[in-house]
């Protein structure tokens, strides 16, 4: 149980923090704490292929991705029309009315949690499934087709991610061929 | 023993926050790292849930979340770099105009 | 608070023992290189500073504490002081999970066998690949807190080429996994135990020989050795993402490299080369066996350091990404298909 509130405990501590950074570069790396925290969750849950996919997935080749563009980009503080010193959480107009909609949210989740009452209460009922087995049986027989459409999702992404990212190179037929 | 309702109740909290970053934070890159947060919560909740019966689904669904989210990233990341090499600046408040 | 057993001790002892275990294994891949690359070379290295020079290990290390730590003062000071710890504690925690030893009972002082292994996870092997992305960080943020162009282009060059190749280690790591039909390190390695026709060992480098080359190949990328060491180039990027590092930031990056090998070295053993199984010793005393496997892929490493030359930068990715990735896959569809027609 306590494992459980520490892992918890991390995992929105550095969420708000990443939230709050001024700097990427310290977002990316505490998004990685983040994930790291959920991923002990996840062993928790006795799902210790998601925890070990978390790790290797998000915290490994995802965020890799993030720092990339982070440290290409070079642009590492907020600029806006109004002051730069302050906060970004602190400046008026639009901000405001996110941190309203954003509490009223939390306040919304909260209620609507709290009248699930006995469904949610109890000890886990029955055992987990936690072998890689079932998980590769069931992902390549009744999910067979997500999977493949998965993988053409990829590919579409890599392909569009190269193409939009690419400068405008000169004209695709040389001069005089 | 943490029941299901705690993790129910940790993933709203980290929905919560994502959604607050992508409201509030005036930052390309953040907005992005504020909607990765959001799908880790659901993530949560999908294993939470796929633990409390006991089935497997629930991490399935989380390896194609999780696949999607690393499409998404990419995809979303690229659009970045092109709109930055245009304009200098990752605050969306500058790309308001439909000109481009 | 779990019952303090003789089983708790043991596991305790166990994981000082590795920890202290690889530090030394590291102090002594200085000095094997060292000797080694001199006897390559026909000169002599370090032989005065103890027996055969065996301290020069201990004198570099007590040279590294005196210098001072520098900082550029451009250099994020958090940043710059993270790099070096992430390296380090993700080359020891890659050890964690690799069993290196067979049931033993530490020579009658245990009610019941004990494996010789920090921490047996039944996806022991994803494991280790989830914490070899983690250590892409270290590098990364060396090169990016230093403030420096050459620690940049060497960070952001060597991660470029650790992501490159970790996909072609992760293909032949899941070719051996369908041979061996399960994730745990230890299923695998008991897998190995026996023989063919009593003479050739049932090791999985006979039924993948591909894989293993592929492994290896990869894995020698992965610790930016040579002959893929580009990014840490002396002569071309001065020392590529630890040029500002001094002291004992230097030391953990060097620390960090070394157990990376050892760590590449250990899981290939368990994986291809049957882990701790061997002629004329029992289970217990399958360490030995271990050891001298482990010791024959170090040779490897230095051996291919100072024989070939080194990749330029296109080179090394080009083979990455155009050779060795398609090689994988192919190894993969060849090995599944062998899997199923031969009935697993």
């Amino acid at each position: 149980m306590t494992l459980f509130y520490v892992f918890a405990a991390v995992a929105v501590l550095a969420s708000m923090l990443v939230i709050a950074q001024r700097n990427p570069i310290y977002s990316v790396l505490l998004l990685i704490a983040s994930f790291g925290a959920l991923s002990g969750l996840y062993v928790l849950l006795d799902a210790p292929f998601v925890a070990v996919t978390q790790i290797i997935v998000y915290a490994g080749a995802i965020m890799v991705l993030f720092l990339f563009v982070v440290m290409l980009l070079n642009a590492p503080h907020e600029d806006t029309e109004f002051d730069e010193h302050v906060h970004p959480l602190r400046r008026p107009g639009a901000m405001r009315l996110g941190a309203v909609l954003a509490a009223a949210l939390i306040a919304e989740l909260a209620w609507a949690l709290s009248r699930t009452g006995a469904a949610t209460g109890g000890d886990f009922q029955v055992a987990g499934v936690s072998s890689v087995r079932a998980i590769g049986r069931s992902l390549f027989t009744t999910y067979a087709f997500p999977f493949e459409v998965t993988s053409v999702l990829i590919l579409v992404a890599m392909v569009g991610a190269v193409v939009l990212a690419r400068r405008d190179s000169g004209p695709s037929v040389p001069p005089g061929a | 023993m943490p029941t299901l309702a705690h993790y129910l109740v940790l993933s709203a909290v980290l929905f919560c926050i994502g959604t607050a970053g992508v409201f509030v934070r005036r930052n390309l890159i953040t907005i992005l790292l504020s909607i990765e947060i959001m799908l880790n919560a659901v993530n949560l909740s999908f294993v939470a849930f796929g633990r409390a019966l006991g089935s497997v689904d629930g991490q399935i669904i989380v390896f194609f979340v999780m696949t999607v989210a690393a499409a998404e990233a990419a995809v979303g990341l690229a659009i970045v770099i092109g709109l930055f090499r245009h304009r200098e600046s990752l605050n969306p408040d500058t790309f308001t105009s439909l000109k481009w | 608070m779990p019952a303090i057993t003789p089983l708790l001790i043991a596991q305790l002892v166990i994981i000082v023992v590795v920890f202290h275990a690889l530090l030394l294994s590291a102090a002594a891949m200085v000095w094997v290189e060292r000797r080694l690359a001199a006897a390559l070379q026909q000169r002599l290295g370090p032989i005065r500073v103890g027996w055969q020079g065996l301290l020069q290990p201990f004198a570099d290390v007590i040279k590294l504490m005196f210098k001072e730590e520098l900082r550029p003062k451009a250099a994020d000071a958090l940043l710059f002081a993270l790099a070096p710890v992430i390296s380090a504690t993700c080359a020891f925690a890659a050890f964690a999970v690799v069993p290196f030893g067979g049931e033993t009972t530490l020579f009658g002082l245990l009610p019941e066998g004990m494996r010789l292994q920090v921490a047996d996870v039944n996806v022991a092997a994803l494991v280790i690949f989830a914490i070899a992305s983690m250590s892409v960080y270290g590098i990364v943020l060396a090169g990016w807190s230093s403030n420096s162009k050459y620690s940049l282009i060497g960070g952001l060059r060597s991660s470029a080429q650790m992501i490159s190749y970790e996909l072609s280690y992760g293909m032949a790591l899941v070719s051996v996994l369908l041979v061996g039909n399960s994730l745990s390190l230890t299923d695998i390695v008991n897998g190995q135990a026996g023989a063919w026709f009593g003479v050739i060992p049932k090791w999985f480098v006979f039924l993948q020989p591909l894989g293993f080359l592929i492994y290896m190949t990869a894995g020698v990328a992965e610790t930016n050795r040579a002959p893929f060491d580009f990014p840490e180039a002396e002569q071309e990027l001065v020392a590529g993402y630890h040029t500002e590092y001094s002291s004992m930031s230097f030391a953990m990056f060097f620390l960090a490299e070394y157990i990376n090998m050892v760590t590449v070295s250990a899981v290939a053993t368990d994986l291809f080369l049957g882990g701790w199984h061997g002629p004329f010793l029992p289970a217990s005393l399958g360490w030995i066996w271990f050891l001298l496997k482990v010791g024959a892929l170090l040779f490897f490493y230095v051996w291919m350091r100072w024989t070939l030359p080194r990749y330029r930068y296109d080179q090394l990715m080009k083979f990455g990404w155009k050779v060795l990735l398609p090689v994988s896959v192919v190894n993969l569809l060849v090995t599944a298909a062998g899997v199923l027609y031969f009935g697993g």
